[in-house]
């Protein structure tokens, strides 16, 4: 009895060493959101990571060695995306992508700031690049940045005295409201609505209601895309008159198919769209699609640029170190002449955060018009 | 098996999982020890065991069905989290997280223990999402969706536990010492009446053994077993937020105790050990772990209902008479 | 009022589908003792049983929802009968919980892992057409929820009452030993309770899917309000779990307009823990022995 116990509590401990990957390869983990909440959004950052690496692996790699990834599930928490860290990590990467959720970077960021190790992430609170770590990287603008862009063309374009503010309540639309009503304020504009809804949530029914008696001149819809779908149908189905604006998440072509005539009319800036006037974006939708029958979004171009921005950081580095990698990361500029994978120019400060070029739009006829660009918020 | 060979067994072990971390080169011995991960791993795993050695308590022992051990472990984590923060000390934290949940198990159980059979499930229910709601929506306290970070790790007796050999080997000792406590109460008579009661209710109530008392009791203190789980995961963790401690855990919490085999006493460790190693083991699988594991579950409740261990000690009788 | 009204009319529809749910969940229960915690998954399957007839074997709309109620009954009804309840029923009722939690798991990383993680747009019988009436809108889709679901649940009602097997049904449902003696063929009967729940999940699958898009993660909140609404109604009625899930759906709303959207979840739940304390029967259930 005994020694069988031993044997098998010998075995249960031996699953712990992993072979660390194969000698030649460069591999990357990526710590995503596979299942749970997160699943579709883990699904489109890890379709947009393999397209990258297969690319970047066809043209001979990163300084000469192939990439090879490896997906691991956070299974959107916290808890199991700090192990799954905590089992990259003692692999000693060249990098990190993920994680998505910004719950999660925030759980796993002091680890890769520790270990000295660049982690390229898809999450967008605003409050994870003021927490110190050198070592996070952005794909897309935190809420820090997107949120005053909002606020600025509520008050100047829309003109908006008394603004309603409905979101989802996890952390990417918690986060976004939070940051908002924050802008709003400092703008004087009143919200004379807060409401939040549930991930998952379908019937809409009584929120549009509350919007309707809200008395607004605005309303701003932080929703997923799947509930920024339901909710304008239901908009759409009770008369709800309001200027609709929004970020990302309500102007995507998701949510313009999902929702059908009921998309129609919304506004709102965007960060990052595949249906940007940049034929570069527009030609990776087009093999996206081809490849994985299904439209990206901008998870998936998320998950995209991250190879090639460790490819380009790594060869201005000039070795694959992740120190060297992460500084050389800093303050650098990629231009997409040099690195035709990261789409746009990007260029990141010192605390990881991204600028670039983004965009006003608004749906017309079941398309996302784009009607301004905004320029970088820094030559 | 008496009880001096099962207390020798369990020394052993003991002294096993005690080395397990460490580099055993300098005495001789080819090992190279667990790296961070491994004894991350390791502590996760004792923690879930904790909490679900009071699962078992509940559903094995006293024969209920608790549908809120992920909303105690959570009321215990919160709990800690948010009063070491503020200064107190993590032993009181500790006690207060066991305290609080075995309190509110008193109250949750005693009206539904009055009505029929898997009306406890249904209360347990209401109360496990009731309790994320406010996880998730009193940010003044909770943090909200956005959670509570930097959780501190504590110090024993003056031995600061930041470092993970250290606080493992902490986590072990609480884990030994519930281990133990639970292992005198099934014991005692008070554990013998349990037994009395699952293979014969009607004798058992007349042999004047307080059927919904002892119940009750097990319930609260099987949900502080919970509290006390929570206490040690939010230091091990560092971060909380409310999806650990959702609906969708406390049914994986039943999972796993069944598997392992709910009333024997090792079938805890062994259903925590597959609910958090086997994701590991089947890494390769990437999602597809689920799936495996749902379809094992259900091949096992068809065909061996008593769990990995049920299956074991069968196995071994055979094997012993042959 | 209008406000009201609105509330009310999209609580019905809303809740006109949980009592579907409801409804097969409580038969379970009666004639097998099978608390079914897949029966969310259960009506999130038959939706993408249908896009898959459509979108990967070319079938036109209306035949593939027959199709996709046809699988549903052979797959959730006959299959789940003999090969995941079958070897437990008479293992007690935890076996049988724990195996319908790894089911649910199953069907939903099935979904997801071998169709999309994505929501998907399903078409509908009925078109968006708006009726606004005293400045209540309602769409004809919203309308062919609630009719269909009524004329499905009044039909189910007649047949338990009205005909033969349904009297035999009940039977069973009451009592199976005194059933079996009396001569009702049980194991039939339990099958044709697993049918009609596998094909009242697929209705309600196929009528919610065109309002609020098809995906493998919907049946997480489906399932628990249909567990909820069936104990609140009474779980042994199938009258209860109508009233049950309209009561809910109704309720839902309600609490998310006037009380906090942030607690919405919240007030079906109270009810239900007063409903326990209070009137364990549930709202129209009966009073049933206690089996020792």
């Amino acid at each position: 009895m005994l020694r069988k116990t031993l044997a098998l509590a010998g075995l249960a401990i031996g699953g712990l060493w992993a072979p660390a990957g194969f000698a030649q390869d460069i591999v990357i983990p990526n710590i995503i959101e596979l299942s749970g909440g997160g699943a579709t959004v883990g699904a489109m950052w890890k379709n947009g990571s393999s397209m990258a690496v297969e690319e970047i692996n066809a043209s001979g790699g990163i300084l000469g060695k192939k990439i090879k990834l490896e997906f691991i599930d956070t299974a959107s928490d916290p808890g199991k995306a700090r192990a799954a860290m905590q089992r990259a990590l003692d692999d000693k990467p060249v990098a990190i992508f993920g994680p998505i959720y910004s719950g999660s970077v925030s759980a796993t960021l002091k680890m890769t700031a520790d270990a000295e190790v660049p982690q390229v992430i898809g999450g967008e609170a605003g409050n994870l690049t003021a927490q110190g770590s050198k070592y996070i990287f952005r794909t897309s603008f935190g809420q820090n940045v997107s949120m005053p862009k909002i606020a600025n063309y509520l008050r100047d374009i829309v003109k908006a005295k008394n603004v309603a503010v409905v979101f989802v309540n996890n952390d990417f639309g918690k986060g976004g409201r939070d940051a908002i009503v924050k802008e709003l304020a400092a703008r004087d504009i009143k919200v004379v609505a807060d409401i939040s809804t549930e991930a998952g949530q379908a019937d809409f029914a009584a929120d549009v209601i509350k919007l309707k008696g809200a008395n607004a001149d605005a309303i701003f819809v932080y929703l997923n895309e799947e509930e920024s779908a339901r909710f304008l149908r239901e908009a759409r189905k009770q008369g709800l008159n309001k200027p609709l604006i929004g970020e990302t998440t309500l102007l995507g072509q998701k949510v313009i198919d999902l929702a059908g005539d009921a998309a129609n009319g919304v506004k709102g800036h965007v960060g990052l769209t595949v249906d940007a006037p940049v034929p570069a974006i527009q030609e990776f939708g087009k093999k996206y699609e081809a490849k994985y029958k299904t439209k990206p979004d901008h998870n998936g171009v998320k998950g995209y640029i991250a190879p090639y921005m460790i490819k380009a950081a790594a060869e201005k580095a000039g070795k694959l170190d992740g120190k060297a990698i992460a500084a050389a990361l800093r303050g650098m500029t990629i231009t997409p002449d040099k690195v035709p994978g990261i789409l746009i120019e990007a260029t990141w400060d010192d605390t990881g955060e991204i600028d670039r070029i983004s965009f006003l739009g608004e749906v017309k006829d079941g398309k996302q018009v784009i009607t301004e660009t905004l320029p970088k918020l820094k030559k | 098996m008496s009880a001096r060979n099962s207390l020798l067994i369990g020394l052993a072990l003991l002294v096993l999982l005690a080395l397990a971390p460490v580099d055993l080169n300098d005495i001789g011995v080819p090992y190279p020890g667990l790296r961070r991960y491994g004894t991350y791993i390791l502590t996760l795993w004792l923690v879930t065991a904790i909490a679900a050695m009071g699962v078992n308590l509940i559903v094995g022992y006293a024969g209920q069905e608790t549908l809120a051990q992920a909303a105690f472990v959570g009321i215990g984590a919160y709990l800690t989290a948010i009063v070491t923060k503020a200064g107190v000390p993590f032993g009181v934290a500790f006690a207060a997280s066991g305290l609080l949940t075995f309190v509110i198990g008193i109250a949750l159980g005693f009206p539904a223990l009055r009505v029929q059979k898997h009306y406890l499930a249904f209360v347990t229910l209401a109360f496990s999402v009731l309790c994320w709601l406010v996880f998730r929506n009193e940010q003044w306290i909770t943090g909200g969706v956005m959670g509570i970070r930097d959780i501190e790790r504590p110090s024993f007796l003056g031995w600061p536990l930041r470092n993970h050999i250290r606080f493992y080997w902490f986590v072990l000792g609480i884990t030994s010492i519930m281990t133990f406590v639970l292992w005198w109460i099934v014991r005692s008579p008070w554990g013998r009446a349990f037994t009395a009661l699952r293979e014969n209710p009607l004798r058992a109530e007349s042999l004047g053994v307080d059927v919904r008392l002892y119940t009750l009791l097990a319930f609260a203190l099987g949900s502080a077993y919970g509290g006390m789980a929570g206490s040690l995961y939010a230091p091990l963790v560092e971060f909380i937020d409310p999806s650990p401690f959702a609906l969708g855990p406390s049914l994986l919490f039943m999972l796993m105790v069944v598997i392992g085999g709910s009333g024997t006493f090792l079938g805890p460790f062994v259903g925590a050990g597959i609910a958090v190693l086997l994701p590991e083991w089947l890494r390769a699988w990437e999602t597809w772990y689920l799936l495996i594991y749902a379809v094992l579950v259900m091949v096992m409740m068809a065909f061996f209902p008593s769990g990995i261990v049920g299956l074991a000690t069968r196995l071994l009788a055979r094997k012993a008479r042959s | 009022m209008t406000d009201f009204l609105q509330l009310l009319i999209s609580g019905l529809a809303t809740g006109a589908i949980y009592a579907l749910a409801a409804i097969g969940f409580t038969l379970l229960w009666q004639t097998s003792q099978t608390i079914n915690f897949a029966q969310g998954e259960f009506v999130m399957v038959p939706a993408f049983l249908a896009l898959i007839a459509m979108r990967w074997f070319g079938v036109p709309f209306v035949a593939s929802l027959v199709l996709a109620i046809l699988a549903s009954m052979l797959l959730l009804g006959v299959a789940f009968r003999y090969v995941v309840v079958g070897p437990l029923i008479r293992r007690g009722v935890l076996p049988l919980v724990i195996s319908t939690i790894a089911l649910s798991i199953l069907l939903k990383e099935s979904v997801k892992d071998f169709y999309s993680a994505e929501a998907q747009t399903f078409p509908t019988l009925l078109p968006d057409t708006l009726i606004t009436v005293a400045g209540v809108s309602v769409s004809l889709a919203q309308l062919g929820v609630l009719a269909v679901a009524l004329v499905t649940i009044v039909l189910l009602q007649w047949f338990l009452a009205g005909t033969r097997t349904g009297r035999q049904m009940q039977a069973t449902a009451q009592n199976p030993t005194v059933a079996r003696i009396l001569g009702v063929p049980v194991e039939r009967m339990i099958l044709y309770t697993f049918l009609i729940n596998a094909a009242l999940a697929a209705m309600a699958s196929l009528l919610v899917s065109p309002i609020y898009l098809a995906k493998f993660s919907n049946g997480e909140t489906l399932g628990l309000i249909a567990f909820v609404a069936a104990i609140v109604g009474g779980f042994n009625q199938v009258r209860g779990a109508i009233a049950g899930g309209l009561l809910i759906g109704v309720l839902d709303n309600l609490a998310a307009a006037y009380v906090s959207t942030a607690y919405r979840q919240a007030i079906p739940l109270i009810l239900l823990v007063l409903v326990i304390l209070f009137r364990p029967q549930g709202l129209l259930g009966r009073r049933e022995e206690r089996a020792v």
